[in-house]
């Protein structure tokens, strides 16, 4: 990390973890009660906002000079929108299985809280390569949290991991579930998502007392 | 550096930034086109052989036919494609590309229903494109029956499901738990059901023409059985025609 400034790798590093967008920002939280069901869905999910976080914080951060305050958030809601436009016709294009499988995800990174959220936050006040790393590292946050949350939800909702029967099969009953296990199907319902941010959460705070506000 | 605050700036730059961007997602999309639309049609191929069991599934996934050689091997399987319209039946070498969500939008008698007839050893398979809704969007997908409207083979897709529930309608485990099963009750259209606690998770019974539904997407399940029973019904008293 040596080619990084300090101040550059706490661009990268903080959003990982005392400065997490979701467990301490509490934003993006929609997305990731919606798709972590799968830890496929939760990784796709993270790759792709981590793609257009960083392209729109660089395209935002070369603007920041020429954008009207105004109308500062339609332009960032225009240049996020355009990306991800542009992003789904090339994979239709040439990934086309691939844009298949990413299907939901790609309208729903235009939702997300996050991006417009650092857009407004960091990319219209630093430089392109500053905001380069923020967006990247934000997104990494992110995903951490999501694929944390989709490794449970599907292990202990489905007993697979990215599709694969880790705990045994259900219907032939070998495996855990010979011994009685069952699938909580609950988990696979969004308030678990929640639940298991909030154990997140919990578990943040109790190890870094600092990150606890006073009354 | 211009004032940016001025009233007529930001009209200017909004002006610009519209054009500029339109233009480059018009541009993108039209230079893109004719690629996706080349992609589409291939699929469409892809799903109707995957119907009717023409596809290179290993085990728990499924797997379609190679985009690159899937026009020579729809051509070799699929002998005759027709449409049906008003009672009339022509062949048309073209149907699959008629967009079904269009037809069913359109009155009966103007309705130009698509059914292709495939033959893999020495049987034969006639296939019906099916079309409805899910719990957040369309779904839809391709049913291929014998002679005795007995099901060889499905496929589904959807354009929103809730992954990891709804979304496994195109999951193997679910579509082969159709195959067996009868759409007719003697001479009476039944279709088939997506049950909740049909009590038959494996789907050893095929004569109740019931499905074992997905857990957590009861308004999917609802969907697919929905889409079935109206869109298959439509073909029904043409298929007797074809001595089917």
């Amino acid at each position: 990390m040596a080619i990084l400034s300090k101040k550059d790798q706490g661009l990268l590093m903080d959003p990982l973890a005392d400065n997490n967008p979701i467990t301490i920002q509490v934003l993006g939280i929609c997305s990731a009660l919606a798709i972590t069901a799968q830890l496929k869905a939760s990784i796709v999910m993270a790759l792709s906002v981590m793609f257009v976080l960083a392209m729109g914080n660089v395209v935002i951060s070369l603007m920041r000079n020429i954008i009207p305050s105004k109308i500062r958030i339609i332009v960032q809601l225009i240049v996020v929108a355009a990306l991800v436009i542009i992003v789904d016709q090339v994979l239709k294009a040439f990934a086309y299985e691939l844009s298949k499988a990413l299907s939901v995800f790609i309208g729903l990174i235009i939702t997300n809280c996050i991006i417009m959220g650092r857009f407004e936050a960091f990319a219209l006040g630093n430089g392109p390569w500053r905001s380069f790393l923020d967006g990247i590292g934000n997104a990494a946050g992110y995903g951490l949290i999501l694929i944390i949350v989709g490794f449970f939800r599907e292990l202990l909702g489905s007993g697979t991991l990215l599709g694969f029967k880790v705990l045994g099969d259900p219907i032939q009953k070998t495996g855990l579930y010979a011994l009685g296990y069952e699938d909580n199907g609950f988990m696979l319902l969004s308030p678990m998502a929640l639940i298991v941010v909030g154990i997140i959460i919990w578990i943040q705070r109790s190890r870094n007392t600092k990150l606890i506000e006073e009354n | 550096m211009a004032n940016t605050e001025k009233n007529s700036y930001t009209v200017i730059f909004a002006v610009v930034m519209v054009l500029v961007v339109g233009s480059l997602l018009a541009f993108t999309a039209s230079s893109l086109k004719p690629t996706i639309t080349k992609n589409e049609k291939f699929e469409k191929q892809q799903n109707i052989l995957y119907a009717m069991g023409v596809n290179e599934n290993v085990e728990g996934e499924a797997i379609f036919v190679p985009t690159d050689s899937v026009q020579a091997i729809f051509n070799k399987y699929i002998k005759e494609q027709l449409i049906i319209q008003n009672g009339k039946i022509t062949k048309d070498s073209s149907a699959y590309l008629i967009d079904l969500k269009g037809q069913l939008k359109k009155d009966m008698e103007d309705r130009e229903l698509p059914l292709f007839i495939g033959e893999k050893d020495k049987k034969d398979y006639y296939i019906i494109p099916m079309y409805g809704k899910g719990l957040w969007d369309a779904i839809w997908g391709f049913i291929a029956l014998d002679e005795n409207y007995v099901v060889q083979g499905v496929y589904f897709d959807h354009k929103g499901e809730t992954p990891g529930l709804g979304a496994n309608i195109k999951q193997r485990y679910f579509m082969d738990d159709f195959t067996g099963e009868e759409i007719m009750n003697d001479t009476k259209f039944t279709g088939i059901t997506v049950a909740k606690g049909n009590n038959d998770p494996l789907n050893e019974r095929k004569d109740d023409g019931k499905v074992d539904a997905l857990a957590g997407a009861t308004i999917t399940g609802n969907g697919v059985t929905a889409m079935i029973n109206s869109t298959v019904k439509l073909y029904i008293p043409y298929l007797k025609d074809l001595k089917i």
